[in-house]
């Protein structure tokens, strides 16, 4: 599908889609990866295999939007090739997801927040007119739909559940708030991209965000942070110290024994 | 699954002595009848009347065979994070999964007999259970889950087919979903090592490795030769075992090697040739030793492995506790409503 | 340890319909802390390959079981109603279906 969509492209929209697959692409990975990390450590059997689900699907869909990113770059990179050498400046993820996982309530604070974002985002990106976008975002909209209401269960749960669980997803939320800007920032891609109708534009995501996330605190009787400056960089490759430690692990193999197949 | 009877002599003893004691406060009458309804092919359903020795055995079996499967999440899940390519991730992510989804139906079956899931975990974690001692050795290179998947899942699924027709339904039932969802496990595992075996040097090595670490230690899964299994009679007779630890070994055994040969790998015992006259492969002994050793807990990993699963039990207690008392909360609410 | 370290979730007995046009069946247990948690743990642990297109879960303590002691008064009574299958009844060779 994509193949076909390359040629009707300019080469500076062909690179800027690269560039915003490999976005969507490195959200979904790097999230995935830091779920996995739970698989076999979590406080219930139950609660690990809902958290492996979620990492299936978001891989899942990064196999999809790094795939496009590969093919609008041209660049002969296929998705494995883009997820498991390129370094961390070339990671186009927000921080919010790079975050280490931390305790559960960590955990599902850094879900909620992000899901609560990517679901409405794909919905909307449902809609693109490129195809390749508009395929993947409609079956992962279904995904994340689950991993929103999966999240905001446990939001209500942490924050209305013992002291104890209030005060650690409080903190969480604390600690987490100051990286949730960067999810409605764009760049020059994004300008070029939405007036094209293949993107979704960022800034126009905020304020439905905003009535969920402010709903859903106020119901589970939590305080929304006030954080004076946001914190980013993902879209420039700038990165949290987290990225590099997670990588050095995610592509240990590539690197040490590079070009096989597995 | 992974069963393999792994109680000591001992404690077998001990068992066996409160089962005999057992015995004597069972009705004569209704342990005739009982038998005669298993010898009839009768399925045993959870609220039928049954011998407190088989509800023993099969609470001790069932809830055994869940904790392998939620203690063998912890070798494969250590190479998760480092899975080669986003395909291999995904494939060992739904493995996994699958493995915690066993030990769920499994926990089940075993509390369908009376003993509450805590109560078992809480046995695995500080008292005496056992799990299978094949997840007490440490996946060290990417090949070795190829070969956990090809040998230990392929021990395990030999050990799972006829549990499938064990006389107590519950079990029965969760051995089906079982093995339909685990006929994968085995063939990506298989897949794996078969990738690596033609791999460069380098794989081609971790592969040959990998097989010389597993080997001896699947065999091992299927426990002790029969003529020092105690238990096996008993099992048998209630139809909670259907072939013996030996002939589901030679089974193993017979189905592995030609497969380990199509990939140009070499099993690790200089002793192993076909046999004409049985018409089965002719292995080495097995180091009896060292299986006994890993039940006792002086394995690579046991401490490790348990260590693994006590923290995540520890420091999840709040999460299971907030649960807990948000639920208590809802319903109060709602009642005062 | 604390009590809570020692104490299940509820458990609650869950119910699938394969596909529409099938009755839901009954395919096991699971624990939960809640009904949505369990449509959830039911979701994650018995849909994994696509088994379900609807799950019901009840609480297990509210479901009442007839008692395995009583089944000879509840069940043998029907056995004998041979009167009640179609098999019991001679229809005249002329009539070829009914």
């Amino acid at each position: 599908m994509a193949k076909a969509e390359n040629n009707k492209y300019s080469k500076t929209i062909q690179s800027a889609v690269a560039e915003y697959a490999l976005r969507l692409g490195d959200n979904s990975l790097i999230l995935g990866q830091r779920l996995g990390e739970w698989t076999g450590h979590s406080a219930a059997v139950e609660i690990d295999m809902a958290l492996s689900n979620m990492a299936l699907d978001l891989i899942g869909q990064a196999q999809h939007f790094l795939g496009l990113a590969g093919e609008m770059e041209g660049k002969h990179r296929d998705a494995d090739a883009l997820a498991f050498t390129r370094d961390a400046h070339e990671f186009r993820n927000f921080w919010l997801v790079e975050q280490a996982n931390g305790d559960f309530a960590r955990t599902i604070a850094r879900q909620f927040l992000f899901s609560t974002w990517q679901k409405p985002m794909l919905g909307e990106l449902a809609n693109s007119t490129n195809e390749t976008l508009a395929a993947v975002a409609e079956k992962a909209v279904k995904e994340v739909s689950y991993h929103q209401s999966y999240a905001r269960d446990w939001m209500l749960r942490l924050g209305g559940g013992t002291e104890e669980s209030h005060h650690r997803l409080q903190r969480a939320l604390d600690d987490l708030w100051g990286y949730t800007g960067e999810m409605f920032a764009g760049n020059g891609v994004d300008d070029m991209l939405v007036a094209e109708g293949i993107s979704v534009d960022p800034a126009a995501l905020e304020s439905g965000w905003t009535i969920e996330v402010d709903a859903v605190l106020a119901e589970a009787g939590l305080t929304k942070p006030a954080v004076e400056r946001m914190t980013s960089g993902g879209l420039k490759g700038h990165h949290s110290e987290h990225l590099g430690h997670l990588l050095a692990e995610m592509q240990f193999l590539q690197r040490a024994y590079p070009g096989l197949e597995w | 699954m992974y069963t393999t009877d792994l109680r000591t002599a001992r404690e077998k003893a001990s068992d066996e002595a409160k089962a005999a004691k057992k015995k004597v406060v069972d009705d004569p009458a209704l342990l005739k009848a009982f038998q005669a309804r298993i010898d009839n092919d009768e399925v045993i359903e959870a609220k039928d009347l049954m011998p407190e020795a088989y509800r023993a055995t099969l609470t001790r079996q069932i809830s055994q065979h869940a904790h392998s499967e939620i203690v063998g999440m912890l070798p494969e899940g250590n190479w998760i994070g480092r899975a080669p390519t986003l395909r291999r991730k995904l494939i060992l992510l739904a493995k996994v999964q699958d493995e915690a989804g066993h030990g769920l139906y499994l926990y089940s079956a075993a509390e369908t007999l009376g003993t509450s899931r805590a109560e078992m975990v809480d046995q695995l974690l500080y008292g005496s259970a056992k799990y299978s001692t094949i997840f007490n050795y440490p996946t060290i290179n990417w090949a070795d889950i190829g070969a956990i998947g090809w040998l230990v899942d392929g021990a395990a699924i030999t050990n799972q087919i006829p549990l499938q027709r064990c006389s107590y339904g519950p079990y029965a039932r969760a051995m089906v979903r079982v093995c339909k969802e685990e006929s994968f496990h085995q063939r990506q595992g298989y897949e794996l090592i078969t990738v690596m075996a033609r791999g460069s040097a380098e794989q081609q090595a971790m592969a040959q490795d990998a097989l010389d670490r597993w080997w001896w230690p699947s065999l091992m899964m299927f426990g002790p030769h029969d003529s020092d299994s105690i238990h096996g009679h008993q099992s048998a007779k209630w139809k909670i075992k259907r072939f013996s630890n030996d002939e589901l070994r030679q089974r193993f055994i017979d189905a592995t090697v030609s497969q380990a040969e199509a990939i140009g790998l070499r099993i690790p015992d200089p002793e192993l040739k076909w046999n004409e006259k049985t018409e089965h492969y002719d292995i080495g002994p097995i180091d009896w030793e060292e299986f006994w050793a890993v039940v006792k807990g002086f394995g690579p990993c046991n401490r490790e492995r348990l260590e693994a699963r006590r923290r995540a039990h520890e420091e999840g207690a709040w999460v299971r506790e907030a649960a807990a008392a948000y639920a208590r909360k809802q319903s109060e609410r709602q009642a005062a409503e | 340890m604390n009590d809570s370290m020692n104490t299940d979730w509820e458990l609650f007995e869950v119910f699938l319909r394969a596909k529409n046009g099938l009755n839901h069946k009954h395919v096991g247990s699971v624990h939960a802390a809640d009904t949505t948690m369990a449509i959830g743990v039911a979701r994650d642990l018995y849909t994994r390959r696509n088994e379900g297109e609807s799950i019901w879960v009840i609480a297990s303590k509210d479901i009442t079981a007839s008692d395995p002691d009583n089944s000879d008064a509840l069940f043998e009574p029907a056995k004998d109603k041979i009167y009640r299958h179609p098999t019991f009844y001679e229809i005249t060779k002329e009539v070829k279906n009914m």
